[in-house]
């Protein structure tokens, strides 16, 4: 039992009009680990995540939560999957014509069938681990991007879910709110939720990881320990990869 | 059988005699429309003198009251004032006037959402004013309002049915005439109904045709 | 001159008297236009083939047709062909509402559309049903998007209402050419029946604008 992967991803492969843009991927996330996709744009990181949720349904391959396969053609198992499996994505999409607490109480309530009381005592309680319990009461147009991805990851924990999938939670904030988003994922990684992020920041991913996996052209190229990778004058295509993002003057 | 008798010998020619009227009637009123609604929308823009407040008066007075009380205006009303119009002569007129006021709106849009710089440009180059709206804005106004204004072409031929208020012996009242001597009320207006998806379909198609002919690369998705 | 005045101040508040039932009309039809509009434009939006074909016919059928030529064919005709014998007042705001469900519809669609697709994803990574997503995140937005158009529908509707004398329903329209022809008094009568209307799109116009900012949210709306 103690070895039964989290989520499983076997062989899952997705084209669109007739391109391939994941092709065989598999991958494993074992309780409590921190994996990183890393790669160029395009490569396909946000598909596998989004068919790891199945808001994208692979061609073909299998995904296993908890060791049991989901069935996708019962719309009933879909949605029970997807309650447990968090999402965040990089353009945020909190619901707009809600407050932050709403974005985060609305699908305890209509989901989970919570009460009204119950579901904003939970949703008010996600918001203080993320620092924005005084922001409740405001609309997503009234938040800063770094706050708007604060709420969306207090949105997917209050779920539960057994493992967070983040696609590039902070490529869409200004660099000075990025600080703010990566500290909560931080302190969630420490917290023990596993996790599975696609990101294109080096040195939290080389914090956080304990695989980083190198995806191009639609294939895991590369994988392993962040010290291996990107070892000093390591002659890895990660490593060669991140001295390019640093010329480029990332971070 | 009977029906099918009754729809080929009985409706289709006077419904064929009334699409004759129904087309008399809708080509001048819209092309006159169309003309004075370039004008009206221009004189809302740009006008000056209070032709500009003259203009929207206009505008909002014709979109604001039903196009039946001012067909009913021209054709029972004007008589008081001793002008007595034909029915066709007052559906037309009263077609065109109240289509000119739905136009001015688009080209109004289309005038306003075009940059100033494109005036600045075009005087930098030494065109007039009149030169320049001519030559380098109202064909860019009309470019813009020219989906709004084919929808109202649409509407026009959609409300030209309103002529038989007035007595003018089209498509519909043609079909009131043969409904009303044989009480076939299903059968004579699911035919005029398909005389006027005919005519709708193919102006949709027309007009369409036009906004592709005029359409320039990255123009309007702004 | 003295004639005219006298004719007035007797038909004005008869003219008023229509108001009730022009609004009947017209607030029947806008209701049972969203009652109908909403399903239709879901169902083009996010149908099968199937009901996206459905939808498209009936959009077609409405838009295509005039709303006179409706009024007869439902009024004298279909209505009764299925045993369906109604006053004209009932009549109108059916196919009123029929016909203003084809334009609310494409409101409501272009709304939707008008919305980022992560909201529904977002959504469905929350584990709600399609059709959860669609009641309690898309359509919040959607309806609100689309208040602007729907005022636009009611000054389109009022007007069109002007049509259903012709069915012998006694709202403002009938009443001024009823008194119109017997004084013999046409023009001051529909100038006064021009202004009522006027008003009453304005006034509608209004309340709707009130209405919009009341369920406004903060800082959101099309920018
Ligand atoms: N819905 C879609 N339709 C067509 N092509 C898509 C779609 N989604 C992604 N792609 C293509 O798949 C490839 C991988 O995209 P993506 O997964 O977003 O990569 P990444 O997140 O690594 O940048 C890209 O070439 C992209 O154009
Ligand atoms: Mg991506």
């Amino acid at each position: 039992m103690e070895n039964t992967p989290i989520l499983r991803v076997e062989n899952v492969s997705k084209s669109y009009n007739g391109k391939a843009v994941l092709k065989s991927v598999s991958l494993e996330l074992n309780a409590g680990q921190h994996k990183v996709l890393i790669g160029p744009s395009g490569g396909g990181k946000s598909t596998l995540l989004h068919c790891m949720n199945y808001l994208v349904t692979p061609d073909s391959g299998r995904i296993q939560l908890d060791g049991r396969e989901v069935n996708a053609h019962s719309r009933k198992e879909l949605y029970a999957f997807r309650q447990q499996v968090g999402m965040i994505f990089q353009e945020f999409n909190l619901f707009d014509h809600l407050t932050a607490l709403d974005n985060v109480a609305i699908a305890l309530r209509k989901v989970k069938g919570q009460s009204r009381k119950e579901a904003e005592t939970r949703a008010m309680a996600e918001l203080e681990r993320v620092g924005l319990a005084d922001r409740a009461r405001h609309y997503p147009a009234e938040l800063s991007g770094g706050q708007k991805q604060r709420v969306s990851i207090a949105r997917a924990l209050a779920m539960d879910p057994k493992v967070m999938l983040l696609d590039e939670p902070t490529s869409a904030l200004d660099p000075e709110l990025t600080g703010e988003v990566v500290s909560v994922i931080r302190a969630l990684a420490r917290s023990g939720m596993t996790m599975a992020m696609a990101t294109h920041q080096m040195e939290f991913a080389r914090a956080l990881a304990d695989e980083i996996l190198f995806m191009q052209g639609g294939e895991i190229i590369e994988r392993g320990s962040p010290a291996e990778l990107l070892a000093p004058g390591a002659a890895t295509r990660t490593a060669d990869f991140c001295r390019r993002l640093a010329e480029m003057g990332g971070d | 059988m009977e029906t099918l008798d009754f729809l080929f010998g009985r409706v289709m020619p006077a419904l064929n005699e009334g699409v004759v009227v129904s087309i008399q009637l809708i080509v001048p009123s819209a092309l006159l429309g169309v003309f004075f609604g370039i004008v009206i929308g221009t004189l809302r823009v740009y006008g000056t003198f209070g032709l500009d407040t003259a203009a929207n008066a206009y505008a909002a007075l014709f979109r604001g009251t039903p196009l039946v009380v001012q067909l009913l205006f021209l054709y029972y009303g004007l008589p008081n004032i001793g002008i007595y119009l034909e029915p066709y002569g007052a559906a037309v007129i009263g077609f065109a006037l109240c289509s000119a006021a739905y136009h001015s709106e688009y080209i109004r849009g289309g005038l306003l959402a075009t940059r100033r710089g494109q005036l600045l440009a075009s005087q930098a180059l030494g065109f007039s004013t009149w030169q320049s709206m001519l030559s380098i804005i109202v064909p860019q106004a009309v470019r813009r309002a020219l989906p709004g204004c084919g929808n109202e072409i649409i509407y026009l031929i959609k409300y030209s049915s309103l002529a038989y208020i007035v007595t003018c012996m089209e498509l519909t009242g043609q079909g009131k005439m043969i409904a009303t001597q044989t009480f076939r009320f299903s059968e004579v207006f699911l035919a005029v109904g398909a005389y006027y998806l005919l005519i709708v379909t193919v102006a949709t198609f027309l007009l369409r045709k036009l906004e592709d002919r005029l359409r320039i690369p990255g123009f309007g998705h702004a | 001159m003295q004639h005219t005045l006298d004719v007035l101040i007797e038909a004005v508040p008869f003219l008023v008297g229509g108001v009730g039932t022009t609004l009947l009309i017209v607030i029947g039809g806008m209701l049972l236009g969203l009652v109908l509009g909403v399903p239709l434009a879901v169902g083009q939006v996010y149908g099968n083939a199937v009901t996206r074909r459905a939808a498209g016919l009936y959009v077609w059928f409405f838009r295509g047709i005039p709303i006179l030529v409706l009024l007869f064919l439902f009024y004298y005709g279909l209505f009764h062909l299925i045993g369906l014998n109604l006053g004209a007042v009932a009549a109108a705001i059916l196919v009123l509402g029929m016909t203003s469900a084809a334009y609310q519809s494409q409101i409501f669609r272009g709304s939707i559309l008008s919305l980022s697709q992560g909201q529904f994803r977002a959504a469905s990574a929350l584990g709600m049903s399609n059709a959860q997503a669609i009641a309690t995140i898309i359509l919040p937005q959607a309806l609100r998007l689309s208040l602007p158009g729907w005022s636009n529908e009611y000054s389109i509707m009022l007007k069109d209402s002007a049509l259903v004398f012709v069915l012998g329903a006694t709202e403002i329209m009938a009443r001024t050419h009823f008194v119109a022809s017997r004084e013999y008094q046409h023009m001051p009568l529909y100038i006064t029946a021009a202004l009522l209307y006027f008003l009453l799109t304005w006034a509608g116009v209004r309340s709707l604008r009130t209405f919009e900012r009341k369920v406004a949210i903060r800082g959101y709306g099309r920018t």
